[in-house]
């Protein structure tokens, strides 16, 4: 059995987030990292092939990205991944939520059609696993791309995950009510970070990364054409990104014997919230 | 004038008013048509509400064979309507299930797709907040039929009189769209609350409440706000995750929010940082939630919050 992990590797969110000039979210220039919304998709991945002893399971990670991105495809190959797939190509770069999950789909196919060739075993794809959202888009909408894109369930936003064999439970929090959403592999799940702590990586788990299968696959490997993908065919532009004013600083009061509270009634009732 | 598919947002046919804010953006784009997911019998219920914020139609598709499945079939009937009506946009609230329908939607109907506006203008012009709120993007849709999910709050209803003609859609729903069954539903207590993401005042909680979310609520209450609450506090097991506000929780942007014993981290930032007025109260005076307050104060919210509630009683008396 494989499972498709797909990570992506993002801005920092604790750094200085920013756009290039052509309004494309600068990957380059600010210390990029694996999602870490996408750990938790590692992380269930990696529960999935532990509970499932004596059965044959290989993890595969797949990123879309610039040349750093084979950083998240690392990082998941040191949490204990098998192995890993970073697909590059610079005509990718600018690629929209239908573009990048094109490039996904495509990418799990050739996975799906010849496992050896990345260092996975036999038997097609029966789990793809994604994070909840990215931490830099929070779009949230690839996983159930990917779906559609590949006709497989949808089986997203898990809190808790639960198998037995081909069969496949979740639990999914909604707007009013919380769910219980079952189906049968193969499926597209995606999880959130509710679904259980992601490890972090041991010193073996690094030192044997550096043996594990990596693939570096191009548009052509996929049988996809330059003009199908990337900021000039994209189905959306952004038109312009502007930085927030930073805000004006706020009054401080230090509260001492209640006058904490009553500045705090005097503010709100200045400003009509009273 | 071409129609502009809005997706009624409705519990049980309750409409919400995330719907009105959609049905007054709409009328920017073109003539407004509510689709309405939901038993038939409510078809008429809900016309009643939507025809008073412009709507001139109102598809009902019975969703029958719709809800016991996950997302899949919404966005084929969307598919098929958007077919039979060549809509100039399709507008959803912003919900997790509603981005995952239109980002369905957008590969079936190979059209663009902008997710969490907060605002569209004229033009199809779209502004969303990102990177936790320190930039403003402005994009539009080039190709196809421009599908915008738009978060809640982004603008203020408006009344308008529509015919509201109701029109039922039959929907055909594919074996493969029925692959993800929903297994059992247990809808969430009403708090009696306002609804997190609707509410014009929020008050959150969050490590500093040491697990006591009672001086939260009370003062919540006496300002008729909706209560929510930090990663860290729902993290501790103190609140259910539907009340955690923040990236991967709920995003708010009310008119005030108040947050308690909460740090500021980026993770709760992103949920809340386009919200109008925002007030703090921290023990920490070098808490990060200190750089983006109005008003803040520097004390302990077990006695600050207590003592803020009576006053405000006292003088709503």
């Amino acid at each position: 059995m494989n499972i498709v992990v797909c990570v992506k590797y993002v801005p920092d969110a604790t750094a200085d987030r920013k756009f290039e000039d052509d309004n494309t979210v600068d990957r380059v220039g600010v210390d990029g990292l694996l999602s870490e919304l996408d750990e938790y998709a590692v992380e269930q991945a990696l529960q999935f092939r532990e509970k499932r002893e004596g059965e044959e399971i290989t993890v595969t990670a797949l990123t879309v990205g610039p040349e750093k991105a084979v950083d998240a495809v690392r990082k998941s190959l040191q949490m204990g991944a098998d192995a890993g797939v970073h697909v590059v190509d610079d005509a990718i770069a600018g690629s929209d939520y239908l573009g990048t999950s094109l490039v996904l789909a495509k990418a799990i196919e050739k996975i799906k059609a010849d496992p050896e060739s990345v260092g996975a075993g036999a038997g097609g794809v029966d789990l793809v696993i994604c994070g909840m959202a990215s931490t830099d888009a929070s779009g949230s909408v690839v996983p159930a791309m990917l779906a559609e894109r590949l006709g497989m369930p949808q089986v997203t936003l898990a809190s808790v995950v639960e198998s037995q064999g081909d069969q496949v439970r979740i639990k999914r929090d909604n707007e009013g009510s919380t769910e219980v959403i079952g189906a049968t592999l193969p499926i597209v799940l995606s999880v959130t970070d509710q679904s259980g702590e992601a490890r972090y990586p041991s010193f073996k788990g690094i030192m044997a990364a550096k043996k594990k299968p990596l693939d570096t696959w191009s548009l052509t490997d996929l049988g996809l054409d330059a003009d199908q993908v990337g900021l000039s065919v994209a189905y959306t532009q952004v038109e312009d990104t502007t930085a927030r004013p930073p805000r004006t600083a706020g009054e401080i009061v230090t509260d001492e014997d209640g006058s904490g509270a009553t500045a705090l009634v005097d503010f709100l009732a200045s400003k009509k919230f009273i | 004038m071409s129609e502009v598919l809005v997706v009624v947002d409705h519990a049980d046919g309750e409409v919400k008013k995330p719907t009105y804010e959609l049905l007054t953006i709409a009328r920017r784009l073109g003539e407004p048509a509510a689709v309405f997911f939901g038993s038939p019998e409510q078809g008429d219920a809900v016309a009643e509400k939507v025809k008073k914020y412009g709507a001139a139609k109102v598809y009902v598709v019975d969703d029958a064979q719709i809800k016991g499945y996950l997302v899949a079939p919404k966005a084929e009937a969307l598919q098929q309507l958007a077919e039979k009506t060549s809509p100039a946009a399709i507008l959803l609230p912003s919900t997790f299930e509603n981005k995952e329908v239109a980002g369905r939607l957008a590969i079936k109907l190979g059209s663009g797709l902008i997710t969490d506006a907060v605002d569209v203008a004229e033009d199809g012009t779209t502004t969303q907040s990102v990177f936790a709120g320190n930039y403003t993007v402005q994009a539009k849709v080039t190709t196809g039929t421009p599908i915008i999910t738009v978060k809640p709050n982004s603008a203020a209803p408006e009344e308008a009189d529509g015919a509201a003609t109701v029109e039922a859609f039959a929907a055909t729903v594919s074996d493969v769209a029925r692959t993800a069954q929903v297994v059992a539903t247990q809808p969430r207590q009403s708090t009696g609350r306002p609804e997190l993401t609707e509410a014009a005042i929020v008050v959150s909680g969050g490590r500093g409440t040491g697990g006591n979310f009672e001086p939260v609520e009370g003062f919540a209450d006496s300002l008729g706000a909706a209560v929510g609450a930090s990663r860290a506090a729902v993290d501790s097991g103190w609140m259910p995750h539907a009340f955690q506000v923040g990236q991967t929780g709920k995003t708010v942007s009310p008119q005030l929010y108040v947050a308690n014993g909460i740090s500021g981290a980026i993770q709760h930032r992103a949920g809340m940082q386009t919200s109008k007025t925002i007030v703090a109260i921290n023990k920490d005076p070098e808490a990060p939630i200190f750089e983006l307050v109005d008003f803040g104060v520097v004390g302990d919210l077990h006695t600050v919050l207590p003592a803020a509630t009576e006053k405000i009683t006292e003088r709503k008396g």
